[in-house]
């Protein structure tokens, strides 16, 4: 496969700061991919198409952690409605409250703000209206 | 390599370091030393025998190469696959092969760690996922919760179930005279102790001890003339399924499923043969888990499998007769200890804690969050 000029991880964070989730796909099996990569897990095609996700997706599983000093906050597994996975947070409400089956909608938090990395975290379908 | 075969080969020694918190300035190899010299005096052989080195700790990198250079050995075959706790699963698995196919005559299986006594922040610094470390999980315990979360959800596990786990656990650990907890717990204690990722509390957690562990290997004739009766391989089985939780395809499924199907058609045996389990109890969800993917009750089961004391002692089925990660000893990677108990309850030598009549154990480990899952049968000369 010819040289890689742009890292998965260098595009999906362009597609971040655009306020856009991108995730790939991978034609030779009909799955989505995510984390990004070079090559498609299983099928092993380079041929991997990158697309941008409509943002909305369903809790998987969710988790409130407890730190010893600071407030509780919510760590998610998101299931995209494009067919993938990945962790995230749900805001806009309080931790313990997200559930498993919510309905979701992605926010990308911290854009244009010098050092801060955009953040992909999800609100309910219902508070983005 | 030639393919290995059910009962041709055994673990003849095994040993623990020091456990719980050990002395000062020790070093995760200076554990791995003291068992490897234990497991030695175990089964009668030297040092000078050992031609097959497999080591794994979160405090080396190399961690065959420190233990070579400790022991001021070089062993025909050395090997430091690391995926976490159930590494020693995998170098059992490796070494079995490697003696079958005459690479080499002894292999020593070895593990240490002081993460109590240099705190767990002091270990390694954790991998930056970028994906998932924005986010703040708490690894690994953030990753167990999820899987919990979607149990509880999909099955109705609930969190009183999940602490009958932790205090079955307890109940045996009372029973070892070298376990790190030594008084009784509760459910409503389990309970009502602090939450750490919903809906583990830290009573759900493993501990976090210091200790290492030794386990010798060999083939089965050889093992037959050693000071103890052997526990000889049947089965073994080991995969994975992901590394970062987000990538684990079915949160209520483990790779103990496949791990577990292999090392029990390898074995010719199933669940209700098994006479002790031994579950890499990291967390109280896992033993549910484990229980429903090796087949000692249906997927969604577990919960309802392990009320009512059944995996305590007395119980319908003996597991964690050691006291588990839970009470008894987790240094970081706990898999080398239910190959320890798993071996020393097929020689009949747990006192109070003996399970009468054991022919056959299994012990399975897990390693990552989840992510890679190895099971072993053992079993006496009575099941070769």
């Amino acid at each position: 496969m010819d040289k890689v000029t742009q890292s998965p991880l260098a595009r999906y964070r362009e597609h971040l700061e655009k306020g856009e989730l991108a995730y790939q796909f991978d034609h030779s099996i009909g799955t989505a991919v995510f984390h990004p990569r070079v090559i498609a897990p299983g099928s092993g095609s380079p041929d991997l198409e990158w697309r941008v996700s409509a943002g909305l997706g369903t809790v998987y599983a969710t988790t409130v952690n407890h730190p010893r000093d600071s407030a509780p906050y919510n760590v998610a597994l998101i299931d995209l409605d494009e067919g993938f996975r990945m962790m995230s947070r749900v805001e806009e409400m309080e931790p313990k409250d997200v559930k498993i089956g919510m309905r979701v909608k992605l926010r990308v938090n911290g854009r244009g703000e010098g050092a801060t990395e955009p953040l992909p975290v999800f609100v309910p379908v219902e508070a983005s209206r | 390599m030639s393919r290995a075969t059910r009962g041709g080969a055994a673990i003849v020694g095994v040993a623990e370091s020091d456990l719980g918190t050990v002395a000062a300035g020790m070093s995760a190899t200076d554990l791995m030393a003291q068992a490897t010299r234990r497991a030695l005096d175990d089964c009668g052989l030297a040092l000078s025998d050992v031609d097959a080195v497999f080591a794994a700790t979160g405090q080396a990198r190399m961690a065959s190469l420190s233990l070579c250079e400790y022991l001021g050995i070089a062993p025909r075959i050395q090997d430091a696959t690391n995926v976490g706790g159930s590494s020693f699963m995998f170098h059992l698995a490796h070494a079995h092969a490697a003696l079958e196919a005459k690479l080499c005559d002894v292999a020593l299986v070895a593990y240490g760690s002081t993460q109590r006594s240099v705190g767990r922040q002091n270990l390694s610094v954790p991998e930056f996922n970028p994906y998932e470390s924005p986010f703040r999980p708490v690894l690994p315990v953030t990753g167990y919760a999820l899987a919990a979360s979607r149990h509880m959800a999909e099955f109705g596990t609930t969190r009183e179930q999940m602490a009958e786990v932790a205090v079955a656990a307890r109940s045996w650990a009372l029973m070892n005279p070298v376990a790190f907890e030594t008084k009784p717990l509760t459910i409503a204690e389990v309970l009502a102790s602090r939450m750490v990722s919903d809906p583990l509390t830290v009573r759900d957690c493993c501990l976090v001890t210091d200790g290492g562990g030794a386990v010798i290997l060999t083939r089965a004739d050889r093992a037959r003339s050693l000071a103890k009766p052997p526990a000889f391989i049947l089965g073994t089985g080991a995969t994975s399924t992901h590394m970062q939780i987000s990538a684990m395809p079915d949160l209520t499924v483990t790779g103990a499923k496949r791990s577990g199907e292999v090392a029990f058609a390898m074995a010719e045996l199933s669940a209700a043969d098994i006479d002790v389990a031994e579950l890499y109890d990291a967390f109280t969800i896992n033993t549910i888990l484990f229980l429903e993917d090796l087949g000692f009750c249906p997927k969604g089961e577990g919960g309802r499998f392990v009320s009512g004391g059944a995996i305590a002692p007395g119980g319908r089925l003996p597991v964690n007769t050691n006291g588990g990660g839970l009470s008894y000893c987790h240094p970081g990677m706990y898999g080398i200890f239910l190959l320890i108990e798993a071996a020393r309850q097929i020689r009949g030598e747990c006192a109070e804690r003996q399970i009468a009549g054991c022919e056959v154990a299994l012990a399975h480990g897990n390693g990552g969050v989840l992510s890679s899952q190895a099971t072993v049968i053992l079993g006496s000369e009575a099941t070769v």
